[in-house]
């Protein structure tokens, strides 16, 4: 759905320059939410906008919806940027129009007749949940309000994909998770592509499928959210369950330290207490965490066997037989 | 004061506002445009064009820094092509024009840049045409202040025009020199004063009540 390809940015000149985007691919497939995680100044902005060509990369090629967008002329440009909706972590409403007036904005662009724009603008309001605000102003709103209507109006002529810019990150945790939670319906309901960009872990972990990690213009990890979390060793992965033990500290006398990721149905199961009654051993837990990420469970667990040895390799081949892969530090 | 100075007053008023009237329409009609220019020619701009960029620039600034009263000798060739003499209120009304154009530029383009890039980036993403981010999305957000900026103008076309009166082109600025001034007649210098002031309070408070209205529209 979206394809860019050894994309780069660089701002300035000579002497000024500033390499933004170095060199970035990156895939999202038709109907995924695909998360873009970086630190402020990584380049995620530069990386959306490089997507409607708000910014022209420097080289490299950028694929929207099947369509090359650099090979755009200004005309067929702007009809591509009406099928790609844009919401902003500031909302960007226009503050001399109405709520109704700021989702009819983009319906005026595409040449959509008064009538039409009444049905879309009702149906839209309702879909966010502000048909009551339809005559207020943006600075009669809440921070949650304005974003509702930022969605409402890149939805309106009925776009394929839709790009945010920090969405939620000038919003409160609440309000980010019911901002957070439309977008996904949406998702759901009208198939919708979204490329969200954020800094923010959660927003990662609550909604998206896919993830790319951008540091100082670069991909350097890219894959399923899931996937990512449950793998030892990737950014996601220690950005999701920060550790307060060294995993390699020395285990106690006899004992073997183990770090073992739990997804799925794996994460439901008892499975400090299997290995004690089977194998007698003792499994002192260290460290132990499970998150949400999306609709699967995924936990990681560090704790620590003791006991005769071969009970404890016993134990070790217990996991892997039921298809874990238990990491032992010290071995 | 006699009744045939009152109908001088009278006259003189007339006059001013004719000359500030006309001009006003017309500095309004070129600033809008100019100020319009002078934002999306600039860099980073939604017509980015550095060269008409730098040229109008240049000409705003020179004409900002000429004197009105030299600039009203300088142009009376101008003025003479353009109404057929040199004298009188619509003669005057050709430096008025001239001078206050370039102010009326940079006011429009103050209003205009101080309109959040974001909105102009949210319209242009929706495939928004530059007409339509002009006056759909840069003209409306500035109201506001782009109705103050032009009271302000205004204010300065009434100081203008006395001082373009002052040297033949009649109306209050004219009255007050020739009598107020030359026959020492204090009673029509505060006349001309207190009628000079009373426009300007009436410039001043419409700009200030229309520009409110637009503000409380939109919060
Ligand atoms: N218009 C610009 N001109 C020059 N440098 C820019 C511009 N926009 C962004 N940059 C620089 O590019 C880098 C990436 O910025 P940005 O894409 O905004 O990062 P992020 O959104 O991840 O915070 C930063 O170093 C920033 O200073
Ligand atoms: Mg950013």
């Amino acid at each position: 759905m979206i394809e860019l390809r050894g994309v780069s940015k660089v701002y300035g000149q000579g002497a000024h320059e500033v390499p933004a985007l170095r060199n970035v691919s990156l895939r999202v497939e038709f109907g995924e939410v695909f998360g873009v995680l970086g630190q402020s100044g990584a380049g995620k902005s530069t990386l959306i906008r490089c997507l409607n060509l708000l910014e022209r990369p420097t080289t490299g090629e950028v694929r929207v919806d099947g369509r090359d967008m650099l090979a755009l002329g200004p005309d067929e440009l702007r009809a591509a940027r009406q099928g790609i909706g844009m919401i902003f972590q500031h909302f960007n409403l226009f503050s001399s129009r109405t709520v109704a007036g700021n989702v009819a904005f983009p319906l005026e662009v595409a040449g959509c007749s008064h009538a039409q724009i009444r049905e879309r603008v009702d149906e839209l309001l309702a879909l966010v949940g502000l048909s009551d605000k339809a005559g207020a102003y943006p600075s009669q709103l809440s921070g949650g309000q304005k974003q509702r209507v930022g969605i409402a109006r890149a939805l309106a002529p009925r776009p394929r994909v839709l790009l945010s810019d920090e969405a939620t990150s000038a919003l409160d945790p609440e309000t980010t998770r019911s901002v957070l939670g439309l977008l996904r319906d949406i998702n759901r309901q009208l198939g919708l592509t979204i490329l969200l960009i954020t800094h923010q872990m959660e927003v990662v972990k609550s909604i998206c499928d896919s993830v790319a990690v951008l540091e100082r213009g670069r991909v350097v990890e890219q894959g399923k959210v899931v996937d990512l979390i449950a793998r030892p060793g990737t950014r996601l992965h220690d950005l999701c369950y920060p550790r307060s033990v060294p995993v390699d500290a020395a285990a106690a006398p006899g004992g073997r330290r183990v770090e073992l990721s739990l997804v799925g149905e794996h994460s439901t199961r008892p499975i400090l207490t299997t290995l004690a009654r089977r194998f007698g051993v003792d499994a002192w837990l260290l460290e132990g965490s499970m998150e949400r990420v999306g609709e699967t469970r995924v936990g990681r667990l560090l704790f620590e066997l003791t006991g005769p040895p071969e009970a404890v390799d016993g134990a070790l081949g217990f996991l892997r037989e039921q298809g874990l892969t238990p990491r032992v530090p010290h071995v | 004061m006699s009744s045939e100075l009152l109908r001088s007053l009278w006259v003189a008023t007339g006059e001013t506002l004719y000359m500030t009237s006309v001009a006003a329409v017309l500095v309004l009609l070129a600033g809008l445009p100019l100020g319009v220019l002078l934002v999306i020619t600039d860099r980073g701009g939604l017509w980015e064009r550095p060269a008409l960029s730098r040229v109008l620039g240049t000409l705003v600034n020179v004409g900002r820094s000429v004197p009105f009263i030299i600039l009203m000798v300088a142009i009376v060739p101008l003025t003479r092509v353009l109404v057929g003499t040199t004298i009188g209120t619509t003669a005057a009304i050709v430096p008025l024009v001239v001078a206050a154009i370039p102010f009326m530029g940079r006011v429009v383009e103050q209003g205009l840049r101080e309109v959040d890039a974001g909105l102009v980036e949210a319209a242009v993403a929706m495939g928004a045409t530059r007409r339509r981010v002009v006056f759909g999305v840069l003209i409306p957000e500035a109201l506001p202040s782009l109705v103050r900026g032009t009271a302000l103008v205004v204010i300065s076309l009434l100081g203008y025009s006395a001082m373009a009166g002052a040297v033949g082109g009649g109306g209050l600025g004219d009255l007050a020199v020739k009598y107020g001034y030359m026959r020492f007649r204090t009673d029509v210098m505060l006349g001309c004063l207190v009628v000079l002031l009373v426009l300007v309070q009436l410039v001043q408070w419409l700009g200030d009540g229309l520009a409110s209205r637009f503000e409380r529209a939109s919060s």
